[in-house]
Order: structure tokens, then sequence, then C-alpha cells
């Protein structure tokens, strides 16, 4: 439908491609270097020494010992790991946990599934910007709260939330602070020791290395069950033969990651330029969550009177990558519960895009961006019947 | 996930527009749920003689309003009523299961055309006194008259 199509991939908070870097660090540990590295002969420690400096490379990357960081094999695990293993540690001291009601659904159902187990949970509300506050976790704190789950920055709306200070008002309660940072990562300089959580969360796949590899830190002193019994692995924690070659990927990556921290400048900057042209071009379109105090890459924009799927499709149909908080987009005919939480009335929820752009983007595809999508907004309006003619039109 | 008949009414919709003075004029869905149907209908002896739609909603949504009404355009009113969310269907090379809903409101928009139609002419229709179990008012999805997870 357009004569100079291209491909524009504005989804880097779904996934992000393998970095060919990446994929150079993980190949020898594909081929040659197949060993266990448990076994003791040479062909074995050909794979234990990558993982050693792997583990080791992270772990001064994130200010960390490499004996507080454990490999798991997503972000979800990491998630449900810290949640569900230290409320079980912890059940003889208390049985109240704290979390918000826009978490990423790998904590709020294992949160869910806490409940079923006798826990109780507090959802906190989110304010209309996507922050929380740290007086909303302080005024939630009781004598049995024994765990805070609070992310790091929004999946959709890319809020980011001032962890340091929730931390702080979570251990002066004597609690257990986790952070999901599966966003965060790689776009924000982190330092687990100045950040002050106890436990965090992060993925491969969203830094550029593969999908199936993310790491839980958790505090030396932090009370967490075993998530998996077995021969030992992970300090006798998460057992399984280790993922050798997508470790050294995830380290490469994270190096890589943040090598290239003061890009993020410029992708703020590519941010900043798409979500001004697409308010001063559409009418009747706004953007969800704070403007400054969210990721570089995230642009979330709510448009009236359409329907996301819509929109997506004909994004798609252009060469466009992008994802909405539509409920037409998943089985559950419910709007995205981020939007909701922020006060985003339903009928409006299903009218969202989110644009995540990372250090591959270029000017050249914000510029197409903002060609394409106020036509495609306006072509679905007309189709509308919330829409009418006498109502102001895209320039 | 969608078929080519879908996608070419989604980016080809047929009929989409306003009749200014339409004969009968229904509209079913929910902006809560996330889709609107409106039909209108320009109905001359029992013959609907034009039909324009308007819709908010999915890809589904737009391709099983833009069929229905190539699907009764010169038809009877009794043909039209006869339309079924399954012929809507079978006429779009099937639909995902979690989309099969969109079908059933472009029966039930049809449905409401006429209906609209015989109260502004005050003609008495079964069609009017029937109960439509919610599926096109609210968010309470019952779809068991409808096939389903077989699709």
């Amino acid at each position: 439908m357009s004569e100079n199509k291209r491909f524009v991939y504005a989804d880097n908070a779904a996934t992000t491609p393998i970095d060919s870097r990446v994929l150079e660090a993980m190949l020898p540990y594909l081929t040659d270097k197949w060993g266990n590295p448990s076994s003791a002969y040479s062909k074995g420690r050909e794979a234990a020494s990558p993982l050693t400096e792997s583990r080791a490379k992270i772990a001064s990357l994130l200010g960390c010992k490499p004996s507080e960081l454990f490999f798991t094999a997503s972000g979800s695990e990491a998630d449900n790991w810290a949640i569900k293993g230290a409320a079980s540690a912890a059940k003889n001291k208390g049985r109240h946990i704290i979390t918000t009601k826009f978490e990423h659904h790998a904590v709020l159902n294992a949160m869910k599934s806490l409940e079923r187990d006798g826990y109780e949970v507090t959802y906190l509300d989110v304010e209309k910007n996507g922050l929380i506050t740290p007086e909303a976790v302080e005024a939630a704190m009781r004598d049995d709260t024994v765990l805070v789950a609070v992310m790091y920055a929004n999946n959709e709306i890319g809020t980011v939330l001032p962890i340091k200070e929730i931390s702080e008002v979570v251990h002066r309660h004597g609690a257990v602070m986790f952070t999901d940072a599966v966003q965060a990562v790689g776009h924000i300089d982190i330092n687990v020791k100045d950040l002050g959580v106890d436990m965090l969360a992060f993925s491969g796949h969203k830094i550029n290395a593969p999908k199936g590899i993310g790491a839980l830190y958790i505090k030396t002193g932090t009370r967490v069950h075993t998530l998996i019994d077995g021969g030992g692995q992970e300090r006798g924690r998460r057992g399984g033969t280790e993922n050798v070659p997508y470790i050294a990927g995830l380290a490469k990556a994270l190096e890589l990651a943040y090598e290239r921290l003061d890009d993020e400048k410029r992708v703020l900057a590519l941010r900043e330029r798409l979500v001004s042209g697409i308010l001063d071009k559409i009418p009747y379109s706004f953007l969800n969550g704070d403007r400054e105090k969210r990721l570089a890459g995230n642009a979330n924009i709510t448009f009236e009177y359409v329907e996301g799927e819509s929109l997506l499709m004909f994004m798609d149909l252009n060469g466009i990558c992008c994802s909405t908080g539509s409920a037409c987009n998943s089985a559950s005919l419910e709007p995205s519960h981020v939007l909701l939480s922020i006060g985003v009335p339903a009928e409006k929820a299903h009218g969202s895009l989110r644009f995540t752009l990372s250090h591959e983007n270029t000017d050249e595809d914000v510029d197409y961006i903002l060609e394409k999508l106020p036509a495609i907004v306006q072509r679905l309006r007309d189709m509308s019947p919330l829409y009418n003619s006498t109502m102001e039109r895209v320039k | 996930m969608y078929s080519e008949k879908v996608m070419d009414h989604f980016t080809n919709p047929r009929n989409c527009g306003e009749i200014p003075d339409a004969d009968g004029v229904g509209e079913v869905g929910n902006a809560k749920c996330g889709d609107i149907m409106r039909m209108y209908l320009k109905i001359e002896n029992n013959i609907i003689v034009d039909v324009k739609f308007k819709t908010f909603g999915c890809g589904a949504a737009i391709a099983t309003s833009s069929i229905a009404t190539e699907m009764i355009k010169g038809q009877s009113i009794d043909d039209a009523l006869k339309l079924t969310n399954k012929a809507v269907v079978e006429a779009l090379d099937g639909l995902p299961p979690v989309k099969i809903h969109c079908s059933v409101l472009a029966e039930q928009a049809v449905k409401a055309a006429v209906a609209d139609y015989y109260r502004k002419n005050g003609i008495d229709s079964p069609i009017l006194h029937e109960d439509c179990d919610g599926c096109c008012e609210a968010c309470d999805h019952h779809h068991d008259h409808v096939i389903g997870d077989d699709q």
C-alpha cells in the first residue's frame, strides 16, 4: 500500500534481535566447547571458565558479588523465584506482601498463586502519571509485611519508579525488597548496591541476547527458598546443567548495553521527536505515563475513537512493528491492566499504541512513523461511529 | 492469524459510510469492550436497496461488518434476517476463535437496523421481542449459541 515502504522495528520492549557480537561470544560453546562445566576433565573445564568469567563480568557491571547472581531461563522465572521463594522462606514471620497494580503478569500471577496459598497481597494503586511513591508503599507496610515487589520500569508505559527510595522504606520496616528490572537493565545505569534492593530480576532477550536466559540477583543474607532441587548448580539453589552459551551471550549483551548507555540520550531525542510529532499532527491523542520519568525509548499513546488492533494491523501493512494495549490483541477481551491502573477509561485504553525505540532506530524511522501514522488514524476514524465529520482532522 | 478474505475486507471495506436518510439504523456493541458497529439501511418494497456501516473495532470487526453489508445488499428483509454469524464466518474463510464475537455483532447489527425500520414504520415482528443474551450489549460474552472453539 506504499511505494516507499521500509521496515521499522519499534517494539523493543517485546524483544530485540541478537547482536552479532553476542552470537559470536556464544558460538564456541554451541560448537567446540560443549562440555559440562561440572566435569573435572579438560573438556568440562573449558566450559566452566566462561561460566565463571560471565558471572564475574555481569556482577561487576551490576555492582554485586558473583556469588549473588543466579542464572534462570527467563525473566518470568526469575520473578517467580524471587516472589515465591522469599514468601515461602518468610512464612513463619508474616504472610503479607505488597506489590502494585501495574506489574508484569509474571509478578501479578505469582502473587495470585500466593494468595491461593494463604498469603495476603496488597496491590498499590498507581498515580495518574504512572508512578508509585515511597509514601504509598510506607502507608501499606504492616508488621507482618515480609516482601515488597515494585517494578523498576513499566513494560507498557515505560515509567521509571523511585526504587532506591522505596527500598529504604521497605528496609526500615524490616521486609525484603524485590524489583522486576526486566525493562530497566541495559537502559539505566544500575548498581544494585546503590539501589539497595535485595533481589532484582532481568532478562537477556530485551538487551540483544537470546530468548531463554535471565538472571536473579539475590543479595547475600536474603532468605529465599531453593527453586529447583538438582545437582548443586547455581550454589544448590537452581539445579540443572548451566546454559553456558546463553550465559556467555548474556554477559556480552550486558557489557555492550553498558558501553552504549550514553546512546540512550540519542534514543531519548528520537522518542521526544516521535511523541511531539504525533501529538502535534493527530488531534484527540495523548501520551500515557509521565513524560520525563520514563525509559528513553518508550512512547505509549492513546488515539481516541479508534481501536488498537486495527491500528497495529495497518502499521504492520506499512512495515512498522509496534504493540497495543487493546484487548483485541489478546484472548482476554479486557484492555491493558496497566492503562486501566493509571485511570485511562477502557474505551480509550483500546486505542493505544506502544512504540519502544532502541539504539538501532534512526531519524528516518521516526520520520517514517510520523509520515504513515496520521493517515492510518484518520482512515480508521473515518470508519468509526464514535468520530464524525465535524471533528478535527489530522494535520 | 487472519485469512486473505478478512485482510481484503479490512483493507478495502465495502459499503463503509453513512446513509443520512436511512430507513433503519442499528447500533450494537460497546466502546468499553472495544467494538461498536452501526449499520444503515435504505429499504424499498421490502428490499434492502442500500446499506452502509461504521465500525469502531479490530480488524475482524471491520471485516465482518463489511462482508455482512455485501451479503444483505439487494436482499429482501426476510432474507437479511436469516443472515447468521456462522455464514459471516464462512464467507470470510474463518475467524480466529477469539474473534467469533465480531461475527455475532455483524449479525446483531443487521437485526438491530431492521428492528429500527420496523419500529419507525409501526410494523410488528417477532424480532422486536427477541431478547439479546447480552453478547452485543455488555461484556458478558455468552456465545454458546454460536460456532466457537472448533474454528
